[in-house]
């Protein structure tokens, strides 16, 4: 299940270690609030599929609670049927709400769930991205205390500090499982090519705001 | 206990160093160094006897639900009748112990998937005292209790948690290192 997002990103790279991954399945929500589907950028999740060499299932759904489950265990059929996979992996690290609901989903359909993230400390974790050569930037923010500074920003040692100590202060998750950031990765260990935003803008009101990707390009590593 | 314990956890995915073990193996592994525990790791099908013998405690690990292929192996686990250490099962875990024992494997007719409520029916230095916990599943087959075997949590015929009458061996069928965390701490400091 691909994203985009550095959770998605980081369980594929896991998974190649010793599997294939045959496909990339995006999930492209019109409900901007979906519970499980990650919305901002998702439309370069095709140029991230192609800068690691990966083919990509898109599959759209409306993004309502129930019906996006549905939506799912759809795409996971045709990737079984198209890509003859045997199991999906997916980026979970704490969300036990989304775990359930996609080991059940597997369960009908007779595939193996993956989770190489689940319960992992959330800021060794990112320290790990980092270290493993991943750029991830920061793609939207939906809680206090993120202002628009955030937007657009690069993952690196000092911002993973900053989201320990807001951790520690507010209680957020540091990775933004709970929905507090999400991100975009730009380039990794299983990119052939990197992701050069050409241009973005940004919206930002009350705590919630998006870095939009408007153009980008794939350039040599 | 003085000192770290030195608990070994036994891997029960389907191979080593498989994919599965981020998942079953590294975030109890987490947990119990977190207590202060110190831990080392091996697959089930490389285990031997010095192995065995340098640790202080073992924790055998859960599997992905499809994932049953230990199961097939039980004489891999012959170990467990005469090891006197202390033995954690999770989930798969706890299956392998009920069979070594003479419990049977009962599959559910649907998949334990998620968070439910289980009731503590007997106090135990693990589980602590009766009440209600609210467990993280990931199952499909349940066990029966065998001889000699106190059913903690659950009931008799489908227990949540049991340990031996006389020795020091656990198995809970939902998963600790999920919700519950303070349950591989006791055990760390058990």
């Amino acid at each position: 299940m691909f994203s985009g997002g550095k959770d998605s990103v980081y369980a594929c790279w896991r998974a190649q270690e010793k599997d294939t991954v045959a496909c990339l399945i995006t999930l492209l929500s019109q409900n901007p609030d979906s519970y499980m589907f990650h919305t901002p950028n998702i439309r370069f999740a095709a140029s991230q599929a192609e800068a690691m060499n990966i083919p990509q299932l898109c599959w759209p759904t409306r993004g309502i609670e129930e019906e996006e489950l549905k939506d799912l265990k759809a795409a996971l059929a045709e990737a079984k049927d198209r890509y003859g996979i045997e199991g999906i992996v997916s980026g979970a690290i704490e969300s036990v709400y989304q775990a359930a609901r996609v080991q059940r989903i597997c369960q009908a359909l007779d595939l193996w769930s993956f989770n190489p993230l689940w319960q992992t400390d959330q800021i060794d974790y990112l320290r790990t991205l980092l270290r493993d050569g991943f750029r991830v930037i920061i793609s939207g923010v939906y809680a206090y205390p993120f202002d628009a500074s955030w937007l657009g920003e690069e993952l690196t040692e000092e911002m993973v500090m900053r989201l320990a100590r807001m951790q520690e202060r507010y209680q957020i998750n540091p990775s933004g499982e709970g929905g507090e950031i999400e991100t975009f990765v730009l380039d990794g260990p299983l990119f052939r090519e990197r992701i050069e935003v050409l241009r973005a803008s940004r919206v930002y009101a009350h705590y919630r705001g998006q870095y939009i990707i408007e153009a980008v390009r794939l350039v040599e590593r | 206990m003085n000192g770290r314990a030195e608990i070994l956890l036994v891997d029960n995915c389907r191979q080593a160093g498989s994919l599965s073990r981020y998942e079953f193996v590294h975030p109890a592994q987490r947990a119990l160094e977190r207590a202060g525990a110190s831990c080392r790791t091996c697959h089930y099908t490389l285990l031997d006897r010095p192995t065995l013998e340098g640790c202080d405690k073992v924790l055998l690990c859960g599997t992905a639900l499809k994932d049953k292929e230990c199961l097939n192996h039980l004489d891999r686990y012959s170990w467990l009748r005469e090891w006197t250490g202390p033995v954690l099962g999770i989930c798969t875990g706890m299956q392998i112990i009920a069979a070594a024992f003479g419990g049977r494997l009962l599959p559910r007719s649907e998949p334990a998937i998620g968070l439910d409520e289980i009731q503590v029916i007997c106090p135990s230095p693990l589980l602590g005292p009766c009440g209600k916990i609210e467990v993280y599943h990931l199952h499909d087959i349940d066990v029966s209790l065998p001889d000699e075997f106190l059913c903690l949590a659950g009931t008799d015929r489908a227990p949540e948690a049991f340990s031996h009458s006389t020795r020091p061996i656990w198995g809970l069928m939902f998963h600790p290192e999920v919700r519950n965390r303070w349950i591989l701490e006791r055990y760390a400091e058990l």
